[in-house]
């Protein structure tokens, strides 16, 4: 369409202006406020408005707790994932490393460590881990996703070689009691302070620091980040040790949450961060996204998720709702882009007239 | 075979110069060198490096446990890959491509549902009709994933990774607590899986015949080099006049078709079909496609070596097992697997680019 504009004959003073009028993009308040971010954060508080109203029981701090001690897991996997995703890569082995975390701590403490010492070891397999996928991605440089697909099978493989069919239950009473707490009457979860400062840590890191903005850089061209002097590499390494800590914090989690460490746990776990992370907003190709915008993701998944249950609608409906969100969320960009430019090039034709006349472009 | 594209070539040439240089051999009369150069292009193949791993892995299990090649042995290998070969036929193609199908799984549960449903409500429907009600309505389902991928211009991951929920979802919405057991399909489809001709069983015959179909149309026919060149580069593909949309949805419509063709075969194989079948059976898919020298990123790889991945990775679980490993051990191995598969891909398409920059530079 842009070729008819550029083709057409005589270019009247009315032109320029037509083209000065079309907003390049938005400024100020209105960026913040018409943002992909907000917009999602308004579709949450809508939810959560219309879900206290029409479902009853919603509204209370029993919902609270139990709503965000079920999204922990994903909001905190969600929150390297956002970076490791803005850069153009994949992890898919996210939760795979949580399981080899669970079976670990399941299997140093049924052997009688020290419950610090078990979880000190654990966080770190889970950096291990991560710094392996960071190796073979970043250094290696081979393609993320079939690596971290080929990891996702080992580490959850290696979960089974540490415990085996077992489970471990037994876990100090005072931590797994801990964990389930909640802050006097709010109904918060203690350890959401925890996730509250992880959560500014990534914000604060990817929205505000040289290393943070360079992603970005990264995530639109390899070869310019370079030039910019990013060191692409080591920034892609340490984005996996991040997701790699932060899922055996997740593994630890779980682990001390369902109060049980066995092999198969948090499985499938990684489709479901990679859908919240993307309904928040993030662009699969790199380059898009903000942390604000993923954990309005996360908690829309996770709040719908609970009014359907707490509304008595099965399982079922829930993941076509998943599914159909993530499917919109994508789709309705497209979309409205092409409804953009169909009024732009409306707005065009009807202000050159001798355009639409001489050179009558098809819609 | 000798078309397999050996490398991505940033250009998209690639296919376009490996196809000419195979099918003008006469241009060298001297017989040496064409020995020496199908030998070279042998060494080339992408499938080599999984096939072998597939002998050894075969050998050294028979050498230690003599009844893993026994008759029964056997079928019970070939029965274990069938399913999984036909679906990583049909990934492979979305992957050349460069584009991924996570729904697979899922789509393969819903067609299985269907054709227990299908003979629950008719029990008299020929064998052949519940094959065709399951194509078309696994075909049904690819074109959706294609529709919304060529048309909304959304990454595949996304896509299918919404639609495995979606179908995923329908499925448990349709079954709910229902199975249905292998006593309530006729004898006659159930015995596909059983029936063997000269040791291959009548279902493994099938998932044969479509490697053939699929492969020889990637070699020898125009939309399937098309293919290959929408993988290695999709602009210079477009540029070329290659109908990209099109392609990608049929390319997707065929996935559909498999997966639904594995569908049905499923419910011939195995006894019970309902809510999570074929839950989690994607990366699996995937991970067959990537061990048979499929590169992820599109462009190069063969449905044949597909295939073998396919019955290399399925191979592995009977092997471990006859072999007294710890079953334990296996996913891990699996996973080995797959890295190792990809680090070979690595160093073959660098050694690949060294070469053609020699040759290059000495053209020049």
């Amino acid at each position: 369409m842009s070729d008819t504009l550029t083709t057409a004959p005589a270019p009247t003073p009315d032109t320029s202006k037509t083209i000065a009028a079309v907003p390049k993009g938005r400024t100020g308040a209105a960026r913040i406020l018409l943002g992909r971010d907000a917009i999602m954060i308004y579709v949450l508080v809508a939810f959560v408005i219309y879900a206290s109203i029409a479902i009853p029981r919603f509204a209370s701090p029993v919902t609270v707790g139990f709503l965000l001690l079920d999204v922990i897991p994903v909001l905190l996997i969600a929150l390297p994932m956002t970076l490791v995703i803005i850069t153009g890569e994949i992890d898919l082995s996210v939760a795979s490393i949580a399981g080899l975390t669970s079976a670990l701590m399941g299997v140093l403490w049924a052997a009688g460590w020290d419950i610090g010492l078990v979880l000190l070891v654990s966080l770190l397999a889970g950096v291990l881990a991560g710094a392996f996928n960071g190796f073979l991605v970043a250094v290696v440089g081979l393609p993320s996703l079939a690596v971290t697909i080929g990891t996702l099978a080992l580490f959850r493989g290696l979960a089974l070689v540490v415990i085996g069919d077992n489970a471990v239950a037994n876990f100090p009473p005072e931590l797994t009691s801990f964990v389930t707490s909640k802050i006097g009457s709010t109904g918060i979860p203690t350890v959401m302070i925890g996730v509250v400062i992880l959560a500014l840590f990534f914000g604060v890191l990817l929205h505000m620091t040289p290393f943070g903005r360079g992603l970005y850089a990264l995530g639109f061209s390899r070869e310019a980040a370079t030039f910019v002097g990013i060191t692409v590499n080591r920034a892609k390494f340490w984005l996996y040790v991040g997701t790699g800590s932060v899922s055996a914090l997740a593994g630890i989690y779980w682990t001390l949450r369902y109060s049980s460490a066995r092999s198969d746990n948090a499985s499938g776990l990684e489709l479901t961060v990679i859908a919240a992370v993307l309904l928040g907003g993030v662009s699969i190709f790199g380059g898009k996204g903000s942390i604000p915008g993923v954990i309005a993701g996360v908690l829309l998944i996770g709040t719908i998720n609970y009014a359907l249950r707490l509304g008595r609608i099965s399982d079922v409906v829930l993941i076509i709702v998943t599914g159909s969100l993530l499917i919109a969320s994508v789709v309705a960009p497209s979309v409205f882009d092409a409804l953009k430019r169909w009024q732009h090039d409306r707005r065009v034709r009807r202000s050159l007239p001798q355009a639409a006349l001489g050179n009558q472009p098809t819609p | 075979m000798t078309q397999t594209p050996a490398t991505q070539n940033p250009t998209g040439t690639t296919t376009a110069g490996a196809t000419a240089s195979s099918q003008k051999p006469g241009q060298r009369p001297s017989n040496n060198r064409t020995v020496g150069r199908s030998v070279a292009s042998f060494m080339k193949l992408r499938e080599l490096p999984v096939t072998a791993a597939l002998i050894v892995l075969v050998v050294v299990t028979y050498a230690a446990n003599p009844l893993f090649l026994s008759p029964q042995g056997i079928k019970d290998l070939l029965l274990n890959a069938t399913i999984i070969i036909i679906l990583a036929v049909g990934q492979a193609l979305v992957i050349i491509t460069r584009n991924v199908d996570l729904s697979v799984g899922s789509m393969l549960g819903l067609v299985a549902f269907g054709t227990g449903t299908l003979f629950q409500v008719m029990p008299d429907i020929p064998i052949i009709g519940a094959f065709a009600v399951g194509m078309l309505f696994g075909a049904v389902l690819g074109a959706v994933n294609g529709l919304l991928v060529t048309v909304a211009k959304v990454p595949a991951l996304v896509i299918t990774l919404g639609t495995l929920y979606i179908y995923r979802g329908l499925n448990n919405a349709w079954a709910g607590g229902t199975q249905y057991f292998a006593d309530d399909r006729p004898a006659a489809f159930g015995s596909l899986s059983v029936d063997t001709v000269l040791g291959f069983p009548l279902i493994t015959l099938i998932a044969i015949l479509v490697v053939i179909a699929v492969a020889l149309y990637m070699v020898g026919t125009r939309p399937g080099r098309d293919l290959y060149a929408i993988g290695s580069d999709p602009d210079a593909a477009r540029l070329f006049g290659i109908p990209i949309g099109r392609r990608v949805f049929l390319v997707f419509l065929a996935n559909g078709v498999l997966a639904g063709l594995a569908g049905v075969l499923y419910a011939s194989r195995f006894n019970s079909v309902g809510a999570n079948t074929g839950l989690g059976m994607e990366l699996d898919v995937v991970a067959a496609a990537v061990v048979g020298g499929v590169a992820i990123f599109g462009g190069s790889g063969t449905v044949v070596g597909a295939a073998i991945g396919a019955v290399l990775l399925t191979t592995i679980t009977s092997a471990l097992t006859a072999l007294r490993v710890d079953k334990f051990w296996q996913q891990a191995i699996v996973g080995v697997l797959i890295l190792a598969a990809i680090i070979i891909d690595r160093l073959a398409s660098i050694r690949t680019a060294r070469k053609l920059r020699v040759s290059e530079a000495r053209d020049v």
